[in-house]
């Protein structure tokens, strides 16, 4: 597999605090942190008692953050920061799918499950993926937001997805890991579990399956088409035609303009296996990644194998692994690290964070060779965000 | 007539339990509501106009989940989040 390079505009390292936004079954928390990285205090909740599924930082001002709130009782909604945190406004029109004909079941969105900012050409311009699958745009810094026609009209929408199911996230089918290509704000990725990925270069006014060499073993089929169980998909930031995959079925990674996918998770140990749920990138080295793997077996506990919690990091692009455990429960660790649960900094050496499903936080500074417990007592983690450093 | 928000709702009503709005029908009533309080209707109704699962709504102490139902000025409706678990 060929080696990829960064462009030429590789950002020096940041050097300034970190600040961690923390999405839970119960609300969001701020975790910010000295610029040393050694001492950090939690801040928060906001949104008590809803359901945050994901909370994202504006990198093209630094301080507009946009919530996917849900409460238990009540429907799904967006709120908006402009000022870091300190005060919020809910969307005026959250994602919601076109009211249907008379006679016609319409869809309903369930939960806003993922959001990513737009172009950085794009100022205001965010999507959100949302249960059951859907792509919403918003082009006002997601006061207001507009169905993508293009997913979620399309006639493929429904065999994609092998039908409407019933659950949401965190248990049922949901779109997620929207990639926009820095280099052209028209060229998208998406994953959906299940459905797969695939891939728009017109602004997401069609689509097209791209899950060559992706295992589905749940499937009777053999080599479909569409119908994977993508957990997540990252795109490199410096090196964009480099895209890792971690899927239901192991941990891949595609080369554009290649279309196949290559299971570079065959490398990870066998007692192991190459399940999990985030895949996370080293922001200046394309050939370092983190995964945090599993229990796939049997019922499929969706645990740390064996309770003994790990993550592994390669650092040629997949080809070898090495497990990361130092800090870590040496025993009886049974907590599982969502897709959005795992993150990565922009200091050097790089800092990577990852939240449980048990409510603690943890953090390495120094690329996972060791681990430090920085937050505890949380409620169940939906997602970590890194921003700052 | 008097319609009863639940505590799940209050913040649209500036914390208020028991707030003012008028219709011939509960649909209506809900877009005056909106009218009133912005963004409180789809945390309740979804966008295919059904109420959502864990909202339930009683006029004059009967349950109803029709949106067409018939009201009169002086009925009493009742909004109740209703959710088990944790």
């Amino acid at each position: 597999m060929p080696k990829a390079k960064a462009g030429k505009g590789t950002p020096r390292p940041a050097s300034g605090p970190v600040t961690l936004f923390v999405g839970t079954r119960k609300g969001a928390f701020f975790i910010r942190s000295d610029r040393a990285r050694r001492s950090w205090t939690l801040a928060g909740p906001h949104f008590l008692g809803n359901i945050v599924n994901h909370l994202v930082l504006d990198p093209r001002d630094g301080k507009t953050l946009l919530c996917a709130v849900r409460a238990g009782h009540l429907g799904p909604t967006v709120f908006r920061s402009t000022d870091f945190g300190r005060t919020w406004k809910e969307a005026q029109r959250p994602p919601a799918f076109p009211k249907a004909a008379p006679g016609e079941k319409g869809l309903a969105v369930e939960h806003v499950f993922w959001l990513t900012p737009g172009h950085a050409s794009q100022p205001g311009a965010w999507y959100a993926g949302v249960s059951p699958p859907g792509l919403f745009r918003s082009e006002d810094g997601g006061v207001t937001w507009e169905g993508v026609v293009g997913f979620n009209a399309n006639p493929m929408r429904s065999p994609w997805i092998g039908g409407e199911q019933e659950q949401g996230p965190p248990d049922g089918a949901t779109l997620h890991s929207i990639n926009v290509d820095p280099r052209d704000p028209g060229h998208l990725y998406i994953g959906i579990s299940v459905g797969g990925a695939f891939e728009s270069t017109d602004g997401g006014a069609s689509w097209r399956p791209l899950n060559k060499g992706v295992a589905a073993d749940f499937l009777p089929v053999k080599d479909p088409e569409y119908g994977h169980d993508v957990h997540c998909i990252r795109l490199h930031p410096l090196a964009p035609d480099r895209l890792y995959q971690q899927n239901h079925c192991g941990i891949y990674r595609l080369d554009r303009l290649a279309e196949r996918w290559q299971r570079i998770g065959s490398a990870m140990p066998k007692a192991i296996g190459d399940i999990g749920f985030p895949i996370v990138l080293h922001p200046r080295d394309p050939d370092t990644l983190w995964v945090f793997p599993m229990d796939g077996g049997t019922v499929w506990p969706r645990v740390s194998p064996g309770g003994k919690p790990a993550a592994y990091v390669s650092r040629d692009g997949g080809r070898t692994w090495r497990r990361q455990d130092r800090g870590l429960p040496a025993k009886q660790g049974w907590f599982t690290v969502k897709r959005q649960s795992m993150c990565a900094d922009a200091r050097d050496p790089v800092g990577v964070y990852f939240g449980t499903t048990s409510g603690e936080v943890w953090m390495s500074a120094n690329e996972g060779d060791r681990w430090t417990s920085i937050a505890r007592h949380l409620p169940e983690i939906y997602s970590v965000e890194a921003a700052g450093g | 007539m008097n319609v009863l928000i639940p505590s799940q709702l209050r913040d649209y009503t500036g914390g208020r339990a028991h707030v003012e709005a008028r219709g011939g029908t509960l649909a209506e009533l809900l877009a005056d509501l909106e009218r009133r309080h912005p963004g409180i209707r789809f945390r309740m109704i979804d966008e295919q106009d059904a109420i959502r699962r864990h909202i339930k709504i009683f006029v004059n102490q009967q349950p109803t989940r029709d949106l067409g139902t018939a009201l009169a000025a002086n009925d009493e409706v009742v909004i109740v989040g209703a959710l088990s678990g944790g």
